[in-house]
């Protein structure tokens, strides 16, 4: 609440508000949110560091729903990891089969 | 219904150290006489609510500016303007006193200017209110609305920026406070509220303190959950009597007569 606690988050990767944008920096709170009808909210400001972070890609969520995304997150990083190592496995042990299923 | 008119534009003025800086400034079209007040921001930035306010102040009479705080952290969106500013930090201390003491030099020079000047401030605005009530001459009254870090009971809370706690200038304090806080408030806490409230007794000063059950931060803001419409409404009638008692004294007089 009014502070300036910023939970700094170094990326790689783009974003896309207006247009796509190349990222590099999280800027992570919990503060009054600008446009969430929430007294508080966890707020993250994409943006890219290295060209000045003037343009970002901000949301602003309830303090449950950044939970539910942190979960999401990791939820879809393991299974997603998990099946492309499987694929790959599959494609180093016969390169043929792999590729044409 | 009178007549009512009122003007209310954006302006730039020399803030502290001379720094090309700008303002929101609105004031009644009338004749006659009028005070000023300092409308100093919340930590959400120079935003559409805080507009609001300052013309707010001008249909109940005053000559009111708001000085952007987070002006140095270049143009754009309130709220662009705000995700540079927090990573960074936010505004330095002597930059607002700087800012807020050109603000009330502007007032000052306005030709319908009855010569008393207010400052009021919202949230992190609370405490440089505070904070400007006690270290800058020429303040007729302050109004501190949930200022959090007025007392510093963690030293990690002190930044570059905000290196002082300002209760450790309450001997200093120069003109007549009043306080609106609400009792769910953790910044300011219920207990830090009643500290402060014994320093300004300890020093004797003239003050008015409200608190308010029910309520807790920004309790004005009917843009959040956090609107409290009755308890705001009452307290916005104390933050106007109090400026009326304090500021208002030779408003309406003909500005010719004077």
């Amino acid at each position: 609440m009014c502070s300036y606690i910023v939970e700094k988050a170094a990326l790689t990767g783009s974003a896309k508000g207006r247009g796509w944008m190349k990222i590099d920096t999280a800027h992570v709170y919990y503060d009054h949110p600008f446009h969430a009808p929430l007294d508080h909210a966890l707020g993250i400001d994409f943006i890219n560091a290295a060209n000045g972070g003037r343009e970002r890609v901000a949301i602003e969520i309830s303090a449950e729903s950044a939970r539910e995304l942190v979960r999401a997150i990791l939820s879809a990083l393991e299974s997603g990891e998990q099946e492309h190592a499987a694929a790959a496995a599959a494609q180093a042990a016969c390169p043929a089969a792999a590729s044409a299923g | 219904m009178s007549y009512q008119a009122l003007q209310g534009e954006t302006i730039p003025f020399r803030g502290h150290d001379g720094y090309q800086s700008e303002a929101y400034f609105a004031r009644p079209l009338k004749t006659g006489r009028v005070p000023g007040v300092v409308v100093i921001h919340h930590m959400p930035g120079w935003d559409e609510w805080t507009t609001e306010v300052t013309r707010k102040f001008a249909h109940h009479g005053y000559a009111a500016i708001a000085p952007n705080l987070f002006v140095r952290f270049g143009p754009g969106d309130p709220d662009d303007v705000v995700a540079r500013a927090r990573p960074a930090g936010g505004a330095y201390d002597a930059e607002v006193m700087g800012d807020v003491a050109a603000c009330m030099a502007y007032l000052r020079s306005l030709p319908d200017a009855n010569g008393k000047i207010g400052v009021i401030g919202f949230c992190s605005g609370g405490r440089h209110t505070y904070l400007a009530a006690c270290t800058l001459p020429g303040i007729d009254a302050a109004v501190d609305c949930w200022g959090g870090r007025v007392i510093v009971d963690d030293p990690k809370e002190f930044s570059p920026q905000r290196a002082v706690a300002p209760i450790q200038f309450t001997a200093r304090l120069a003109c007549p406070l009043l306080g609106i806080f609400g009792n769910d408030d953790k910044n300011p806490t219920a207990d830090q509220v009643n500290r402060t409230e014994q320093e300004l007794k300890r020093h004797g000063k003239t003050y008015e303190f409200h608190r308010y059950d029910g309520a807790g931060h920004s309790f004005f803001d009917y843009g959040r959950p956090a609107y409290r419409p009755e308890q705001a409404a009452d307290a916005w009638q104390k933050v106007f009597a109090f400026f009326d008692k304090h500021l208002a004294a030779s408003a309406g007089q003909p500005a010719a007569a004077a």
